[in-house]
């Protein structure tokens, strides 16, 4: 089945989400749309599934207009949508979630679950989707519940699958089952949207690549295409993927942890008597997948975690116990994993975000009167050399993008005198652009003899930036390598299989 | 400028409709409560005149009740305005508590402890008032301070509950009003706040040393809490707009994770918070007693301390709108009482208009839709934490 869009445009008040975009699915291809956060790419696929509606151009099904006003109707057309946040009730098993919303009984007005049963059955088989239909899906790890999404789409028997950013929960196993996944859909005939950010993803299984831009297509390319074009094309000009990262000379220990554990409120480990150290001028990349203890490790570091055990030395001297606010002026700027939620504060302005550390001191306050003058004077100069894009100093940090608000945070941090740069999933969110700009700030940190830990669920940010890699698996640090390791071992190493293992 | 006198006509827009709704709701309330309109409703044209005179009437008492009254204005013209002092003096301790109640929810916080506070705040002053002989300005500094710092002990003690063990100051705050209610009880039957010569609970008078001056002649309730009142408000303004202390207020209740995470301390902001507002509705306790009350009894505190959240709410917990918010209800109160002795219709009648007003407010979605208005570009004043905060 293909599926064809016409000019299709959506404007938000003044805003074009979407200008006249025209793109062709053809059957049986994995088309993917590229673009950067804000693009118009999801907007698009709302429209697609019937979310939204279009103020104008028609969607063709193997030539025909069809009129999709919900996703019912989309899915009686056969387009099956999984989104990045799965749609899943996590108590309930495998068959339950399938037919919910379909439910089916038998004769008594029972529940027909061996029917959805079957049903599952039948589609793993054919489509080599191996899922336990009785399996409760909160219980099942991340890449199984996506397949489960994936089955609910096929059994509405979807022939245009849209799979909006379905990587980025994947751990890099995980990652290329699924574009095994999609290459075995693909040859049984289901067109597949991919939406995505990921460069390399789209170059491994696209047949066509449709690169969006401000609402508009700027260009629909061959996956024969370059990393480097294609991200040039994404943001519209020329974009350093891979930032200089020139050998120097390191300093010593700035940072020493010793069996730190941190403990969540029900008393249960999640960091686990960890152990490391960055030297000054070093990058100290900690890799693993998302929720394997690195998000409260970097929290530890600062003492933004309740219960912690161990010892945190910057520069020989004991942090750990340390109210929050003296490890930050010892020396850590702290670049925390959520911006909105931790980093921010969304109704405050651009310069009174950027004193959040500050304000209490000289020269922004003079016994308890805060001097709005200096706040200003100096929020005017953080605008201008972290390149923060906004109309004025005065504007709520909420009205501003994400890779904006980011540079609020880190113009912050990095305005104190500091040793030590701790950064939480620096880039996640961020646009092509923004990610450059963070890249290139950690490494001028390297560069000038500070001490970084990275924390990154992104493998090709680890790779470009880490001296040595940490990776974290369940709570521990398996394993502590040189930066030269290949993407397999890592990837190994994240699934929990240390090397020693490995090569056993 | 021009943007900021904008912005300041949005964020009126919506009390300001409530208020007309209110308002008209109220008409037809009474309107259809009075038996000789009712007696009408066969002929509609009769029926209409015959209520719109019943709720003019009702709405001319409440207007000559609260502001300005014509028939007492013929004893002199500034006599007129007897109503109008009356309405602030009402409003003088409920600028007070609201301004407690409005301060908590910039630290996201919700006060329900005003009436507690305030009645530590009348306790404290009363004592001292009553008690001692101190010069005049000395009494009153004395009497007014007792009572601050009493109430900002009872405050304090919910800030560093909540701060040390994560109690909820709601459920925190609603007991404490309990305890505060029946303290006032027995401590009236003590032998240090009993009246000589009384068993009812009732405390002897301030000395005159202790007494807030009278503004305008002892023909006239009007005191000099109205402008202690407008001082804190200018003080509340101040403490949140131009200080470190107001900044960590504002920042941990708009973010408390994100104000946590650059090092500020939130133990310290909710106790700071639970003082201050403590403080500030003990003030109200003890200018109510310096100023008018004179002495301390059971009832002391009415409602005030609960109007104070209406009060607050109405005024986005601004400091100026919490002044303007205490003023109407204030008239309401005082205007009220004409309407019910002019035209019979009942005191009562001036709650359900507050509370109409508030529900209006508080349910911003649904007047927006009445009025077809846009989406105001106004970030909510009001960021109290649910259950779990």
């Amino acid at each position: 089945m293909s599926l064809e869009l016409r000019g299709i445009t959506k404007t938000f008040g003044s805003f074009t989400a979407n200008d006249s975009i025209n793109l062709k699915v053809e059957t049986g291809q994995i088309h993917a749309i590229l673009g950067e956060n804000g693009a118009g790419k999801s907007t698009l696929m709302n429209i697609v599934y019937g979310l939204l509606k279009a103020d104008s151009g028609e969607i063709l099904i193997d030539g025909k207009s069809v009129d999709i006003s919900g996703p019912s109707d989309a899915l009686s057309v056969g387009i099956g949508m999984v989104h990045q946040h799965f749609m899943l009730v996590p108590v309930f098993s495998v068959a339950e979630n399938i037919m919910l919303g379909h439910e089916k009984f038998n004769k008594f007005r029972v529940l027909d679950l061996d029917e959805a049963r079957k049903a599952i059955r039948a589609i793993s088989e054919d489509f080599g989707l191996q899922v336990d239909p009785d399996a409760i899906v909160e219980t099942l790890p991340v890449g199984i519940q996506q397949k489960v999404e994936i089955i609910k789409a096929l059994i509405h028997e979807a022939k245009v699958l849209i799979l909006d950013e379905p990587t980025a929960v994947l751990t890099p196993q995980e990652t290329d089952e699924l574009l095994n996944t999609m290459r075995d859909l693909k040859n049984k005939g289901t067109s597949i949207i991919f939406i995505t950010h990921k460069l390399r993803e789209v170059r491994a299984v696209a047949d066509q690549i449709t690169i969006i831009r401000r609402g508009k297509v700027v260009a629909s390319v061959a996956p024969e295409a370059s990393e480097g074009e294609l991200a040039s094309m994404m943001v519209g000009r020329a974009v350093d993927l891979a930032p200089e990262k020139y050998a120097h000379e390191m300093g010593s220990a700035i940072l020493e942890v010793k069996n730190l554990t941190v403990r969540d409120a029900l008393g249960t480990a999640v960091v686990k008597s960890v152990n490391f150290h960055v030297n000054a001028g070093e990058v100290l990349a900690v890799a693993g997948v998302q929720g394997n203890g690195q998000s409260e490790l970097a929290r530890a570091l600062i003492n933004l975690e309740e219960h912690i055990e161990g010892s945190v030395l910057l520069d020989g001297r004991e942090i750990r116990g340390s109210s929050i606010k003296d490890s930050l002026h010892a020396g850590i700027a702290f670049i925390p994993e959520s911006r909105e939620l931790d980093g921010v504060i969304g109704s405050f302005s651009i310069a009174e975000n950027l004193i959040l550390d500050l304000h209490d001191r000289a020269p922004y306050s003079k016994g308890i009167n805060i001097s709005a003058k200096v706040m200003q004077e100096e929020a005017d100069k953080r605008v201008a050399e972290f390149d923060i894009r906004a109309q004025s100093i005065m504007d709520s940090v909420s009205t501003l993008s994400g890779g904006n608000k980011q540079k609020v945070v880190i113009a912050r941090e990095l305005s104190r005198p500091i040793k030590v740069l701790v950064a939480s999933q620096p880039t996640r969110g961020l646009d092509v652009g923004s990610i450059e700009f963070v890249h290139e700030r950690i490494l001028s940190e390297r560069d000038a003899g500070r001490g970084v830990v990275l924390f990154s669920t992104e493998l090709d940010e680890v790779i470009a930036l880490a001296d040595r890699i940490a990776v974290m698996y369940r709570g521990e640090i398996l394993d502590i390598v040189d930066s030269k390791v290949t993407r397999e071992e890592l990837g190994l190493l994240m699934a929990g299989i240390s090397s020693s293992k490995a090569s056993a | 400028m021009l943007n900021r006198i904008s912005q300041i006509g949005h964020s009126l827009k919506l009390p300001g409709l409530s208020f007309l709704m209110a308002f008209t709701i109220t008409g037809i309330i009474i309107a259809l409560s009075d038996s000789k309109v009712m007696g009408k409703i066969g002929s509609p044209i009769e029926f209409l005149k015959s209520a719109g005179s019943s709720v003019g009437n009702a709405y001319l008492a409440l207007f000559q009740g609260s502001i300005y009254d014509t028939r007492l204005a013929e004893s002199g013209f500034f006599e007129g305005f007897y109503p109008f002092f009356e309405t602030l003096v009402t409003a003088t301790p409920l600028i007070l508590t609201g301004l407690s109640v409005a301060l908590a929810f910039k630290s996201g916080l919700f006060n329900i402890g005003a009436q507690g506070q305030f009645i530590f705040g009348a306790i404290g002053a009363s004592y001292v008032g009553f008690r001692f002989d101190l010069p005049v300005g000395i009494h009153i500094l004395a009497a007014v301070i007792a009572g601050m710092f009493l109430a900002a002990i009872w405050g304090g003690i919910v800030g560093f509950l909540k701060a040390k063990t994560g109690a909820h100051e709601v459920i925190l705050t609603i007991m404490m009003n309990y305890i505060a209610a029946y303290f006032i009880l027995w401590i009236l039957k003590t032998p240090t706040f009993l009246r000589k010569g009384r068993l009812d609970p009732l405390a002897p008078e301030v000395k005159e040393s202790a007494r807030l001056p009278l503004l305008a002649g002892s023909e006239f309730r009007i005191h000099a809490g109205i402008f202690i009142a407008l001082a804190a408000a200018l003080f509340v303004w101040w403490l949140l707009t131009k200080t470190t202390i107001g900044y960590k207020f504002r920042a941990v209740g708009a973010n408390s994770k994100a104000a946590r995470t650059a090092g500020i301390s939130v133990p310290f902001v909710i106790t700071a918070t639970m003082m201050i507002c403590g403080a500030l509705a003990g003030l109200g306790g003890a200018v109510h007693v310096l100023g008018s009350e004179y002495a301390l009894n059971a009832g002391i505190a009415g409602s005030l301390g609960f109007d104070a959240i209406t009060v607050a709410l109405l005024g986005r917990a601004q400091p100026l709108g919490t002044v303007f918010a205490a003023l109407l209800f204030g008239a309401l109160h005082t205007g009220g009482r004409m309407m019910q002795s002019n035209t019979g219709v009942p005191l009562d009648i001036v709650v359900v208009t507050q509370g109409l007003i508030v529900l209006f407010i508080a349910a911003p979605v649904f007047v927006r839709y009445i009025f077809r208005l846009k989406k105001l570009n106004v970030a909510s004043a009001l960021t109290s934490k649910g259950w779990n905060g």
